[in-house]
Order: structure tokens, then C-alpha cells, then sequence
């Protein structure tokens, strides 16, 4: 009730009332005060001659990996086709899983709000609450390394993001369209694609690429548990200490994903 | 052709939406639905091919008593219910031709509807629909391309497309400016009259309704509270319709010698679209 009525009758206005003010001033302070806190006990237990040297360290390792070993591209040419075949046969799988999901996930498309709904938002949140690096972990240990465990890591991992933003797309679509085709007599399966397809068609199209760009960019760390592509010519090269080829592959990785990024910038700008 | 005995709607919410409704529409008859926002009319339409489901009451289309049937039964009679709707409701994303042909669906197998391989009797009779609202150039457009008159063209004809016996038509010219509203409804009521469909038109106004519309049922908070024709709705009329208003100047007959010109106007413009039909 910032309105209030002053001695001379007139009405004055505030944006909050004074207890509104104060509770916001006492929020922002005590922001700041744990902020305070929390810088004291991340930097307790800190070394700092060791900080003080870091420009020296970082110099150090700079100039070792300095110039790249470029004659060693020669050997990371299979090893990135791996790391692409990871990312899109990942990326391919989870849409096909993870299309039904969202549509049982959805709120105005699925068959049951009380049994089916929750089981498809448990697979959806499990499948985010997992790291794919930590389903690789898990999937080396039980498929034995190599590509193979790396595209299953990938795709269990998209299932989540894509069943998430799809049936968030599911739920937003315009209802009157559905009612028209429902109206005409149709079956359930044909208001399905005459009604909701097309209207979630951009959103499922920009999901996915914008995934399979996500992907490329995790399937080059996989290889650090032994899942394939790039990170496993990585993780060797890291353990022998050969910098020049480390700077090598963190080149190649970065033009990959450079290259990534400009496909699914074309592909999404032709949908919309 | 379509009788409805004793219609009630309840919303989960408790609203009542409906009380106990009565109304007949006999073949090629045109029946225009006014009332003001919240009396029902939109319910009323929507429990008669059930996108909303009645409380209580019986419906009959035809000879079917379509509140009991089963899904698939529900289907088949849906099929013979054109419905036009106020915001168009067209897929926006498809082509004029998929919009219209999916006045189809209800005949046309799944596969053969998604792979849109509809049958060339129904590809032909899209092409005389479409001729015949006046849209045959514009065929292949997406339907998000088209101005607002034009996407309810399109509405008429996927209504048409269903070879309906009764077509419910909810606030046609809502979204739509004066000239293009009257167009609309001219067509309506020269395809209604053309093909003797039964129609009721919810209608919000009461102008226009009373120009193109010959009999007319006001809907007063889930009631019916006036049904007759429409030159029977005076000022008296209104008021119970509406509530308390100056109606002097809408209403049909010119109780006031200084509403005589503004009746006069209606009265011409009435005689002009007899003689367009």
C-alpha cells in the first residue's frame, strides 16, 4: 500500500513501502555478507607462495607446448571422425528416445498425469542429473572402452535435455489448433500430427542441432575415461608429457567445435 | 436436425455455465447465439460435438443421441459437425491445402494422412471448396501468410471440406475488421443456404447479427431468455439479454421517432444483403 494520504490531503505515491525498502536493504546486505564469507573460506586453506608463482608455472608449460607437433595431425585424423561419430550417432539415438518421452512428459499430450507423467520426468531428470562424462565412467566399466560406450554415454545424457525442452515446447503449443483438428472427426494419433507436429516442428528442430553442438564439444573430453575420439589421444599424450602434441589436439578441438557451432547456426537459421 | 433437451454444464470449478437448455435447429435453418460474455454460448457449441463435456441433458444430431457414444462412434458423428472458430484455428504451419484437406481426416487413414496421400476425389473437391470461397490462388501459401479474412475463408472451407449436416460457427468475425466481417458472413450464410446445413452462430454483435441472421436465441447466464426472430429484439429484448443499457439505438424496431434514421440505415443495408443473397 504505497499510496498514502498526507497531512494536506493530497495523495503521495512510493514504489515499496518503508518495511518493503528496509527487508529489500537487509536481503542485498546479508547477499553481500555471505559472498564475504564464503571468499574467506574458499581461500583459507590456499598456498600462496604457490599462487605467487603461477605466471612463472604457467610460462613454463606455455613454452614447452609451444610450437604444436604439427606432423602429429596425421594420427588424430581417426580419432576426430570418432569424436563426430560419437556426438551425431548420440545425438541421433536420444532423439529417438527421447521424442516419446517428452511427448508422455507433456502435460496436454500425455496418457496418464498420475502413473505415465512421472515416470518420464524421473527418466528425464535422471538422465540431466548425470554428467556425460560420469556416464562414460560408468559405461567403460560395464561396455569396455571405446566408441561404442561413448555414443551410449552421449545419448543418455541428451535424452534428458531434449525430453526437457521439447515437452516444455509440447506444453506451450496453441491449444485452439488441436481442438479444430479434434473437432473434425480425427483420430487421436492424426490430431497428433495434424495438430501438435507442426507447431512443435522449429522447437524440435532447433533442440536437436543445438544438442548435437553441445555434443560435439563433450564427446572431445570422453575420451579422458577411455570412451574414444580425441580425449583419449589427450589423455595419452598428457601422460607421457608430450605438450607440443597437447597443443595440437586442443587446436583440433577447438576448430572442430568452431566448425560445429557454424552448421548449427545454418541448419537453425534455415528451420525458423 | 439438432435437438437439445435439458443441457446443463458445470465446470469443475463449480461455475455453471449452462441451466437446463432447450433448443432445436431444423435442417437449413441459420440460428444466431448472442449474449454476453460468460452467458455460455461457447459451451453451448463445444458440448454439441463435446470438446466440452455436458453435465447433464440429452443432444440428438440427426437421430444419434451423441452424449453417451463411445470414442469411436463420437468420431464418426464429429465428422458431420462442421465447427468455424473465432481465432480461425488453422494450422498455422501448414499450407492452405493441408488446412482444408484435414476437413478430411475423420475418412483418411493415419499413414495416408501423414504422408498426405489424400484421395483424388478429396484433392478435387479441395479445389471446388477453395474455388468457391475465393482462395484459389492462394493454395500453396502457409496459412501464418494469409490476412485475417482469408484464414477464415480457409476455416469455411475446411468446415465445407466435411460435408457437414450441422455447422457450429463461434464468433466468426471477432478478430476481423467491419467490411471483411460482413463478407465473411455473407459467404457463411450463402454456403449455409446453398447446402441447407444447420447452423448456430454465436455472435457478439448484436448488429451484425441482426443483419444476417433471421432467427436469434439470447443466452443470459446459462439460460435462454429470448427466441425469436430477430426483428423481435427490442430495446425491452435487449435489456433482458444484456442487462441494463441505453438500446434505443441498436435495437430492430424504432420505438423512438428519433432512432427512426439509425433503423432506416440497418433496415437499408438489411434489404441491400437479401438482395446480394
Amino acid at each position: 500500500m504505497p499510496v498514502t494520504q498526507q497531512s494536506d490531503g493530497r495523495l503521495a505515491w512510493r514504489h515499496l513501502t518503508p518495511g518493503e525498502s528496509l527487508a529489500r536493504f537487509a536481503g542485498w546486505f546479508a547477499l553481500i555478507a555471505l559472498t564475504v564469507f564464503c571468499w574467506r573460506v574458499m581461500t583459507a586453506d590456499t598456498i600462496w607462495a604457490f599462487v605467487a608463482s603461477a605466471p612463472a608455472q604457467a610460462a613454463d608449460i606455455f613454452g614447452r607446448m609451444m610450437p604444436p607437433r604439427w606432423d602429429y595431425a596425421g594420427r588424430l585424423w581417426r580419432p576426430l571422425w570418432d569424436t563426430i561419430n560419437i556426438a551425431t550417432m548420440g545425438t541421433l539415438l536420444a532423439i529417438v528416445l527421447a521424442t516419446p518421452v517428452a511427448f508422455l512428459a507433456a502435460r496436454n499430450t500425455t496418457p496418464s498425469a498420475v502413473l505415465v507423467r512421472p515416470v518420464a520426468l524421473f527418466i528425464i531428470v535422471a538422465s540431466r542429473s548425470i554428467n556425460a562424462l560420469i556416464w562414460g565412467l560408468l559405461l567403460v566399466a560395464i561396455l569396455g572402452p571405446g566408441v561404442f560406450a561413448g555414443i551410449i554415454a552421449i545419448a543418455l545424457r541428451s535424452i534428458g535435455f531434449i525430453g526437457k525442452l521439447l515437452y516444455e515446447a509440447i506444453e506451450e503449443i496453441d491449444e485452439r489448433q488441436v481442438e479444430a483438428i479434434r473437432a473434425t472427426g480425427a483420430s487421436p494419433a492424426q490430431v497428433m500430427i495434424y495438430g501438435i507436429v507442426p507447431q512443435i516442428m522449429p522447437a524440435f528442430a532447433s533442440i536437436n542441432v543445438f544438442r548435437w553442438d553441445i555434443n560435439i564439444r563433450e564427446s572431445t573430453v570422453l575420451g579422458l575415461v577411455g570412451a574414444g575420439g580425441l580425449g583419449l589421444a589427450l589423455e595419452s599424450s598428457l601422460n607421457v608429457l608430450a605438450w607440443p602434441q597437447v597443443t595440437l589436439i586442443l587446436l583440433m578441438i577447438f576448430a572442430t567445435v568452431i566448425v560445429s557451432e557454424l552448421i548449427a547456426a545454418k541448419i537453425r537459421k534455415a528451420i525458423i | 436436425m439438432l435437438r437439445i433437451e435439458g443441457l446443463t454444464k458445470t465446470y469443475r470449478t463449480g461455475d455453471a455455465a449452462l441451466r437446463g437448455v432447450d433448443l432445436t435447429v431444423g435442417k437449413g435453418q441459420v440460428v444466431g447465439l448472442i449474449g454476453p460474455s460468460g452467458a455460455g454460448k461457447s459451451t453451448l457449441i463445444r458440448c454439441v460435438n463435446r470438446l466440452v463435456e455436458p453435465t447433464a441433458g440429452k443432444i440428438y444430431v440427426g437421430d444419434t443421441e451423441i452424449t453417451g457414444l463411445g470414442r469411436r462412434e463420437l468420431r464418426r458423428v464429429r465428422r458431420r459437425i462442421g465447427m468455424i472458430f473465432q481465432e480461425y484455428a488453422l494450422v498455422e504451419r501448414l499450407t492452405v491445402m493441408e488446412n482444408v484437406l484435414s476437413g478430411r481426416l475423420g475418412y483418411v487413414g493415419f499413414w495416408a494422412s501423414w504422408l498426405r496421400r489424400f484421395p483424388e476425389a478429396d484433392i478435387a473437391k479441395a479445389f471446388a471448396v477453395l474455388d468457391r470461397v475465393g482462395l484459389m490462388d492462394q493454395v500453396d501459401k502457409r496459412a501464418d501468410a494469409l490476412s485475417g479474412g482469408q484464414r477464415q475463408r480457409v476455416g469455411i472451407a475446411r468446415a465445407l471440406m466435411q460435408d457437414p449436416d450441422l455447422l457450429l460457427v463461434d464468433e466468426p468475425t471477432a478478430s476481423l475488421d467491419p467490411k471483411t466481417s460482413r463478407q465473411v458472413m455473407r459467404l457463411l450464410l450463402e454456403v449455409c443456404a446453398e447446402r441447407g446445413f444447420a447452423t448456430i452462430v454465436n455472435i457478439h454483435d448484436v448488429g451484425l447479427a441482426q443483419l444476417f441472421l433471421p432467427r436469434i436465441v439470447g443466452l443470459r447466464a446459462g439460460a435462454i431468455v429470448y427466441d425469436g426472430p430477430a426483428a423481435g429484439l427490442t430495446a425491452e429484448v435487449l435489456t433482458r439479454i444484456y442487462g441494463e443499457e441505453d438500446w434505443t439505438r441498436t435495437a430492430a424496431r424504432d420505438d423512438d421517432e428519433d432512432d427512426t434514421a439509425a433503423a432506416l440505415a440497418i433496415e437499408a443495408e438489411r434489404r441491400i444483403v437479401a438482395g446480394a443473397a
